[in-house]
């Protein structure tokens, strides 16, 4: 029962790797938010799981609070901003897709390297799942570096959120709660702000497209 | 009432409050009234403090002792002190018209809340918490930083959003491996984030997570320190920001930024041995002194300009902390002490000045000595004492630094020499015609606020030459606290 469940973690670990490498290379702007959302819903699940091994109530909570704003709340935000800066069905050209799928295999087996001596550690049912998690904050990372338009930027952050919120769960059993509550209110403002700087952005320079921010420069 | 909850309940208080009210004249007076508030908890906290020792509060989430007291303090200080200077500073920029009545309500209520994370940040006891109120720091500035909404600002605003944040999430993972580490050793749940737990048990954690723990830590809140080569967001936000916020930036966050370092160099060091987090600290503590150095003498906008000085100084700290050692440690507390009034005092005098000139580009500034000689001296004084000139605090800091460092590293002493050198003459070099040029520069329409610049500079003064015994004793305590 137990090696089933924490394939079952691990099976959950192993779509948000996918789903981390799938944001990387989608172009679609909306596709985009959807695998957000769905990253969100692994992370759910496999909280959802552990907690449900190892009885740790405050789990259950966490879970929640992750689908809600997360899975519901964000992307529905993210949803109506594009909508409201009309981006929609934006596409974004991406260079050399193939190098990026690379550098991100490359920067998985550094992951996994550094966790290793770690990963050992860990009393969790999910202790392979910490290099996955690692690899993850770092696909977002080059996400992030990646893109030249807001919206995939931004989203590359909060993937980058998800990710450590994986980590948490599968490092330990989640962080407590006082603390995972102040990080979802951290998120939550932050998604309010950047929203607020994207209109600001737009009206300034007419565009989503963060290579005008080039400008401050040392000479 | 607890003055340790009154430190930081006083500027949430005050954030709400001016949320409502922030747009109205009397608004400026109210932030001064909470400020005020702020710091007189402050000071009592530290009499508290200093007549029976550390504290706790809030089953143990806050608590105080020699290693933040002097930073709660600090850090109230300022506070009050940037909150008067922006008085009559954020009245000229509304009569630019660069300021409009809801942007100044923005202004107000994150000013107070922006305090109120800091101190948080300072007084809490759990590791999660400080990270929450070091990313809630962030939050609250980045809108402060746009508030001109000139394309350069936003620019600034969302790579200081975009860098903080990644630099942020390294911290958090760090973080989350230390609890990790910490949940083997002790056992009941939430508490094996709060610090004082895991001081008592530092020896018994796992060295190798705490190693990979530090590294992601350090980059972490290293990126808001300002450390090369994760400093690209400092001197941006510095410069395109009011120049109040410019203030608190310099003179405070990087302080907070480096506090929450140094708590997880204790715990590091005791896992590890002083070796391992000090090299790392001296490494980036070294590289940022000398590369801020250099950019600094390439800078043409005054405020880029003193934001490179404050990456060098950070630097310096670091340097220190990363040597260790009673002397060290103590340089390194009395450096963050001088700097941050110097720091502050200097933005304050930049700040009257390039409202003077109408520009923040260094040739377009010149002879304030003629059109106002108190802004003028301020600068000039405020330039020689962060270049460490006798007898200002940075000389006896910078010297007791130094020094140690022949002793300890004398390798990196050369390298040291060099980058304050070319600081020196690079800032020296700007500095004097910007005093004494010939102008035609026109006086202010509001007289400029005169008090924090001389107070600041002349509590650096004192602390170079006299160190209250209390003061040195508390400084003692603390570099013992962080290992000396």
């Amino acid at each position: 029962m137990n090696a089933l469940i924490s394939q079952l973690v691990n099976l959950f670990a192993a779509v948000m790797l996918i789903l981390a490498f799938a944001m990387l290379s989608q172009r679609r702007v909306i596709t985009l938010i959807h695998l957000f959302a769905m990253q969100g819903l692994a992370v759910v699940g496999a909280t959802t799981v552990v907690a449900y091994v190892t009885h740790q109530h405050h789990l259950y909570y966490s879970a929640l609070l992750t689908l809600v704003l997360k899975v519901f709340l964000i992307p529905f935000l993210l949803h109506r901003v594009i909508d409201r800066l009309n981006v929609k069905w934006d596409i974004e050209t991406l260079f050399n897709i193939p190098t990026q799928m690379i550098v991100g295999i490359g920067l998985v087996i550094f992951a996994f390297n550094v966790s290793l001596p770690i990963a050992r550690f860990s009393e969790t049912i999910s202790r392979g799942t910490l290099g996955i998690a690692l690899a993850c904050l770092l696909l977002s990372f080059l996400m992030m570096i990646t893109r030249a338009k807001a919206v995939p930027q931004v989203v590359g952050f909060l993937a980058m959120e998800n990710a450590l919120f994986f980590a948490a769960t599968s490092a330990t059993y989640g962080m407590p709660m006082v603390v995972e509550l102040g990080i979802a209110l951290d998120v939550l403002v932050g998604i309010l702000i950047m929203g607020v700087f994207m209109f600001q952005i737009r009206e300034q320079f007419e565009s989503l497209d963060i290579r005008h921010l080039e400008k401050l420069k040392e000479d | 009432m607890d003055p340790l909850f009154l430190v930081f309940v006083v500027p949430l208080l005050g954030g709400f409050v001016l949320a409502a009210c922030g747009h109205r004249p009397y608004a400026r007076d109210v932030n001064v009234v909470f400020s005020s508030g702020t710091l007189l908890a402050a000071v009592w906290l530290t009499v508290r403090v200093v007549a029976g020792g550390p504290m706790f509060a809030l089953d143990q989430l806050f608590f105080i002792d020699p290693l933040n007291v002097f930073l709660v303090a600090l850090t109230a200080f300022v506070g009050l002190t940037t909150a008067i200077f922006s008085r009559p500073y954020m009245r000229v920029e509304e009569d630019k018209g660069k300021m409009t009545p809801k942007r100044m309500r923005l202004y107000h209520s994150m000013y107070q809340f922006f305090s109120f994370t800091m101190l948080v940040a300072l007084t809490t006891n759990n590791l999660g918490i400080l990270w929450v109120a070091m990313e809630a720091a962030t939050l609250t500035t980045v809108l402060l930083v746009s508030v001109y909404r000139t394309p350069a600002s936003l620019e600034a605003a969302w790579k200081y959003f975009i860098l903080c944040g990644v630099g942020i999430a390294q911290a958090l993972f760090g973080t989350i491996l230390l609890y990790m580490a910490a949940e083997r050793v002790i056992p009941q749940g939430s508490d094996a984030l709060l610090w004082t737990n895991l001081a008592a048990v530092k020896a018994h954690l796992d060295p190798t997570i705490l190693s990979i723990a530090f590294v992601f830590l350090l980059l972490g809140y290293g990126t808001k320190v300002g450390l090369v080569p994760v400093h690209n967001w400092l001197p941006d936000a510095h410069a395109e920001g009011p120049t109040p916020i410019s203030a608190v930036l310099s003179g405070l966050l990087l302080n907070v930024a480096l506090y929450a370092v140094l708590r997880c160099k204790v715990l590091t060091d005791g896992a590890l041995g002083p070796a391992f987090a000090g090299n790392l600290m001296l490494g980036f503590g070294l590289l940022s002194v000398v590369a801020a150095a250099f950019f600094l003498s390439r800078q043409r906008d005054v405020k880029r300009m003193f934001a490179y000085s404050s990456i060098e100084h950070m630097g310096l700290m670091t340097f220190a902390f990363g040597m260790g050692g009673p002397v060290a440690n103590f340089a390194g507390l009395l450096h963050m002490t001088v700097h941050s009034l110097i720091k502050s005092a200097i933005f304050f005098a930049v700040g009257h000045a390039t409202q003077k000139a109408g520009s923040q580009i260094m040739d377009d500034i010149r002879g304030l000595i003629k059109v106002s000689p108190t802004v003028g001296w301020g600068l000039m004084l405020g330039s020689l004492a962060i270049l460490g000139m006798p007898p200002f605090g940075v000389f006896a800091s910078e010297f007791l630094i130094l020094t140690t460092a022949m002793r300890q590293e004398p390798w990196a002493t050369p390298f040291l020499l060099l980058a304050l050198g070319v600081a020196f003459a690079a800032v020296f070099g700007r500095v004097q015609p910007m005093v004494f040029g010939a102008t035609e520069l026109k006086p202010l329409a509001h007289p400029p606020a005169l008090l924090p610049v001389f107070l600041h500079l002349g509590l650096g003064l004192m602390l170079g030459l006299y160190i209250p015994p209390y003061l040195s004793d508390w400084y003692q305590q603390a570099a013992r606290l962080i290992g000396g």
